[in-house]
């Protein structure tokens, strides 16, 4: 449990991290360290530098910027469950990351190390692909800016280049009569989503208008139910709801590992989307 | 007038330090020139070594040495195995590391030592190292198979015991109701908080060891057997640990080796394991199949009692593997009276790390099997299980009994225990409210999981433990030292790491011998200061250790009462004890024993023949085991959608007999139910089909927190053990072997009218909805017939 030799830098400024990135293509960035740090003990990862982001200010904090909310990639999961922007404007943020692990790890694990970390079974990225967010980078280049739907890519690999930081993400705000809920599926009350549901459900006329589901640990990557959102589109709540949801696992493709096969989790999609969406539209 | 200190509350002495982190844990220890080893340890479950080179290791900076098994081989010796259950019970040579052949995943290979940890680590990659892979041998059934792989060449059958009583036969034969069941006791990993950790060190002649180790006295012994360093120039200490249930009831493979290289080094070592270097090779726990056969009368009662297990043993014979599930054989009876009681076992080895004694050490596994059947004959009958269980229990007026399998228990009350159990559970009013729900066909069921343990603590005898062919005796030692001031030091060869003796033995101490609490000490842990001991395992501490303590207070006791006879002048019959002083009946006469033990230090004026200090030293021996017992009830709410299962209630009444620190008992129940509550949902050894461990991280190993339990609800009923005079039954494992059965007997409960007769432990929501699957299916094709 003892990691492989590495340099470790720590910028004060984000173009000289970026430059320290750009300067060595064996270099990872260090946020939290609550995701890396286990794979650095077990020699799982061998990179030749840590470039500690921890210092950054243009990282930190969480902002109001009016159409929507901007959380710095290195705003911890304490400070974002915490955060008045957060609970008033996506409340679903803070409803996930209460449920992330537990409050040591909070304190030190950020929200920006979790997405770009981009493993399936996290809380974070389901989420904010359902809220469809914007990831800000940095690099050498310049600013880019990635839709959600384009960030995961596969199993631990986002579309973060690798001379490239997570500045933040900006999280639009969905106004009015939205109702949120995540349902999150595990054994102990630190283990990783067996199946997690981030629903978001916006109620008109006593029936759903539109849903937004994004879906924990049922694939490579963290995926929207396509097919239960157009189901409930419309949706009386009661039986049109619970067929709607019987799509939830549609074109999803989960794995099998020790804490749970597909088939299971293909199950427990269907289910725990369906008490998601009830949830989330205030409906017992 | 003093307080009593038997029964009171007191908090721990031990927690001031540990929770401030001013703790001696071996890993905190340095000594001047310490060197840090590390192990490589086999990827392959099974497989000849063809190659090893270190010579890459040694070449890099910061490395001392490095060795392979090959290099060690002429002077490492075998493990030993110290119960060999039966005569012809086959026990392989146990190399500390391997030399030609690999048998688990897990066991070492070579060894960097190097001037810190992280050049060991690195160097240890600079390894060269090739393998013949042969086959795995993971399944116990095929391992008996005549055409199955061996692990070792003598085969795969380590021995076979059985035991008979009565005329199975006859019990059996028309019996009403025959029950019979297969249940699967899961492969456990101790995780004790502190992993374990060694440090080696010499002087060129003596050798001293630091362990985190249970058994310090145990290990001198054993360690001076193995490396052949003569047993006066060997010191054992275990400083703080931070427990063990029974992890560290062992002579491993580390500690061993490190002092070899202390040896051959003249420096001292130090190995501390990593959490997952430590789920592979911390001994693992359980690992049996049960076959249980029940058979009745109509009317419930039992007619006779049929088990046969196969138990893994894994790759090797360690201290006490064989010994582990054989433990079961007296206990699978449990409360019950029978006719007739046939035990069969079958130690079987596998390519996987060795088994041994984890917490509760074979009672928690015969306690499921006949507990989770009882419920079952019970659901075979229609009956209440709880009613079930009082037409078979041995009544109260009964004891002194002697049980089926030839045990005598001296006391106990099931009736008592029962009935407050019940009446805090709300029994009733549960039964009501789960007729309620699968009335209402509620997604979520309720059920009720009793468990109506007992089990014996207080290993043993020594006379018995000889005839069982247990490597060490059942006594304990205890030292008694009145210092001239008046404080006392109380020596103990109980070895604890957790359970608090250090409170609880000065709470002995200061009743017996009138003195303040906090006036007195407890040393314990170092073989050059606690010259003699057997440890701390099996629930012996309280019952034998601290009688050893009370015995010794006594001995003090009757030296000072002499002393006080001839300061006094009169006859020591005519003094009485009160109140930590020897006053002459009838008069204002007296002397304090402080005063007495000074005058016993300046030795002034002793009676003719007497010696100096007021101390003693003894050994008790017990006449019995002790038998604690009690009712658990768990009331447990299923989902029948997800298969999530959540304790609703848990309710235990316990009868340890007399208690010493309420507090300290409060404390090993909720440990203990939680330990076994995390067998019922959690905890799996998982081996792949390679023989790979795949629950290496507490991210796949899963252990529950306090988040993900209850608060229980814990009341205590009164049988002192008539075998010893402070009256006590021990406690340490009551919880862990009481509650295992009451969960998964609350899940099946709950699912029974669904069709669904048993669950697999870890009962995982996915294990309880496929056996919800499964039961539905079953019903559509029965009705489809």
């Amino acid at each position: 449990m003892i990691p492989a030799p590495f340099d470790y830098v720590r910028p004060d400024s984000l173009a000289e991290a970026c430059q320290a990135l750009a300067a060595d293509e064996e270099a990872k960035v260090l946020a939290g360290g609550q995701s890396l740090m286990p794979l650095l003990r077990l020699r799982l990862a061998y990179p030749s530098r840590l470039v500690d982001i921890g210092r950054l200010p243009e990282l930190k904090g969480v902002h109001d910027r009016g159409d929507h909310v901007f959380i710095g990639a290195m705003a911890t999961h304490d400070e974002v469950m915490r955060s008045h922007v957060v609970n008033a404007d996506c409340p679903l943020i803070a409803l996930a990351t209460a449920t992330v692990a537990d409050p040591a790890i909070r304190h030190r694990g950020t929200f920006g190390g979790s997405l770009a970390h981009a493993d399936p079974a996290g809380d974070l990225p389901a989420v904010v692909l359902a809220l469809e967010g914007v990831f800000v980078t940095r690099s050498e280049q310049g600013e880019r800016e990635i839709p959600a739907a384009e960030f995961f890519v596969d199993y631990l690999e986002s579309a973060l280049r690798t001379a490239e930081v997570l500045v933040g993400v900006k999280i639009p705000k969905l106004g009015p009569g939205w109702g949120f809920h995540y349902e999150k599926f595990r054994r102990t009350a630190q283990a990783w989503a067996i199946v997690g549901v981030a629903a978001a459900v916006r109620r008109a006329n006593g029936s759903i208008a539109e849903a937004r589901i994004g879906l924990s640990n049922m694939g490579p990557t963290p995926v929207r139910a396509h097919a239960a959102e157009a189901g409930l589109r419309d949706a009386e709540l009661g039986d049109q709801v619970r067929q709607a949801c019987e799509q939830a696992a549609a074109d999803t493709s989960p794995s099998s590992d020790l804490h749970a096969q597909a088939d299971y989790r293909r199950h427990l999609a269907r289910v725990l989307t369906h008490r998601a969406v009830r949830a989330a539209a205030g409906s017992p | 007038m003093t307080i009593q200190e038997i029964g009171r509350p007191r908090k721990r002495k031990e927690d001031a330090k540990l929770l401030t982190g001013r703790t001696q844990w071996t890993d905190n220890l340095a000594r001047p020139g310490l060197l840090h080893v590390m192990f490589l340890r086999s990827p392959m479950a099974h497989a000849r070594i063809t190659r090893v080179d270190v010579s890459g290791a040694r070449d890099l900076p910061g490395v001392v040495a490095a060795f392979s098994g090959q290099d060690l081989a002429a002077e490492q010796g075998s493990l030993p195995c110290a119960w060999p259950v039966t005569e012809d019970i086959v026990i392989p040579d146990h190399p500390p590391m391997a030399v030609s052949e690999v048998r688990y995943v897990g066991e070492a290979v070579a060894c960097v030592i190097a001037t810190d940890r992280y050049r060991a680590a690195d160097a240890l990659e600079a390894i060269d190292i090739e393998y013949e892979q042969l086959p795995a041998v993971l399944d116990m059934n095929e391992a008996l198979a005549p055409d199955s792989p061996k692990v070792h060449e003598s085969g795969n059958q380590a021995y076979s015991v059985k035991i008979n009583s009565g005329d199975i036969e006859a019990a059996f034969r028309d019996a009403p109701v025959v029950v019979d069941r297969t249940y699967i006791q899961q492969r456990l990993i101790p995780s004790a908080m502190e992993p374990r950790a060694v440090l080696a060190d010499t002087d060129g002649e003596s050798f001293t060891l630091w362990s985190s180790t249970q058994i310090p006295h145990v290990l001198r012994v054993m360690l001076a057997v193995v490396t052949g360093i003569p047993e006066h120039r060997l010191r054992v200490i275990a400083p703080d640990v931070g427990g063990g249930f029974g992890s560290k009831l062992q002579v491993t493979a580390e500690e061993v080796l490190c002092l070899l290289l202390t040896r051959r080094l003249g420096r001292p070592v130090k190995w501390t394991e990593s959490r997952s270097e430590g789920n592979l090779t911390v001994h693992h726990g359980r690992d049996q199949i049960q076959h249980v056969r029940l058979a009745a009368d109509a009317d419930g009662r039992i007619r006779g009692l049929r088990v046969s297990l196969l138990a893994d043993m894994g790759a090797y014979l360690m201290l006490l593997t064989p010994g582990v599930p054989t433990l079961g054989g007296p206990m699978f009876n449990a409360i019950y009276k029978m006719d007739a009681y046939e035990f069969a076992c079958t130690g079987v080895f596998t390519t996987k790390m060795p088994t041994d004694a984890y917490r509760g050490a074979g009672r928690p596994e015969a306690t499921f099997g006949i507990e989770r059947t009882i419920d079952e004959l019970a659901a075979e009958l229609g009956m209440d299980p709880v009613e079930l269980r009082k037409r078979n229990w041995i009544r109260h007026e009964e004891f002194p009994y002697t049980t089926v399998s030839g045990l005598t228990y001296d006391s106990g009350n099931y009736e008592a225990a029962t009935e407050r159990a019940m009446s805090l559970f709300g029994y009733d009013k549960l039964r009501a409210e789960q007729v309620d729900r699968r009335d209402r066909g509620d997604p979520v069921q309720l059920g009720i999981g009793v468990s109506t343990y007992t089990e014996m603590c207080g290993l043993a005898p020594s006379r018995w433990l000889g005839e069982a062919n247990f490597g060490a005796g059942g006594w304990e030692h205890a030292s008694v030292r009145m210092l001239p001031t008046g404080k006392v030091e109380v020596i103990t060869g109980s070895s604890p790491h957790g359970q608090g003796h250090v409170t609880s033995w000065s709470q002995i101490a200061a009743d017996a011998l009138g003195v303040p609490f906090d006036d007195i000490t407890v040393l314990h842990g170092d073989t050059a200061v606690a010259h003699k001991g057997m440890d701390t395992y099996g629930s012996r501490s309280l019952v034998i250790g601290g009688m050893a303590v009370l015995k010794a207070c006594d001995k003090v006791k009757e030296k000072a009462r002499k002393l006080a006879a001839h300061a006094l002048e009169c006859s020591p019959d005519d003094l009485e004890f009160e109140a930590g002083a020897f006053k002459v009946r009838g008069t204002d006469s007296q002397k304090t024993i402080q005063e007495l033990a000074f005058a016993a230090f300046t030795a002034h004026d002793l009676p003719e023949g007497m010696e100096p200090r007021l101390d003693s030293d003894v050994t008790f021996d017990p006449e019995n085991y002790s038998f604690p017992h009690g009712t658990h009830l768990c009331a447990m709410e299923v989902d029948t959608e997800t298969g999530m299962v959540k304790i609703r209630s848990y309710v235990a009444v316990d009868d340890i007999g007399k208690v010493i620190n309420p507090l300290i008992v409060e404390g090993q129940l909720h440990g203990g139910i939680a330990q076994g509550i995390a067998q019922a949902l959690y905890e799996e050894a998982v081996y792949d089909a390679d023989g790979n461990l795949l629950t290496t991280t507490m991210a796949d190993y899963l252990l529950p927190s306090a988040a993900d339990l209850p608060s229980f609800v814990l009341d205590r009923t009164e049988s002192p053990a008539t075998s010893n005079p402070l009256g006590v039954k021990g406690v340490g494992e009551a919880g862990t072997i009481a509650s295992t059965p009451a969960v998964v007997n609350a899940i099946v409960d709950a699912l029974r009218p669904l069709g669904v007769r048993d669950v697999q432990m870890p009962c995982s929501p996915e294990r309880v909805w496929r056996a919800l699957q499964a039961a539905r299916q079953g019903t559509r094709e029965g009705a489809g017939r």
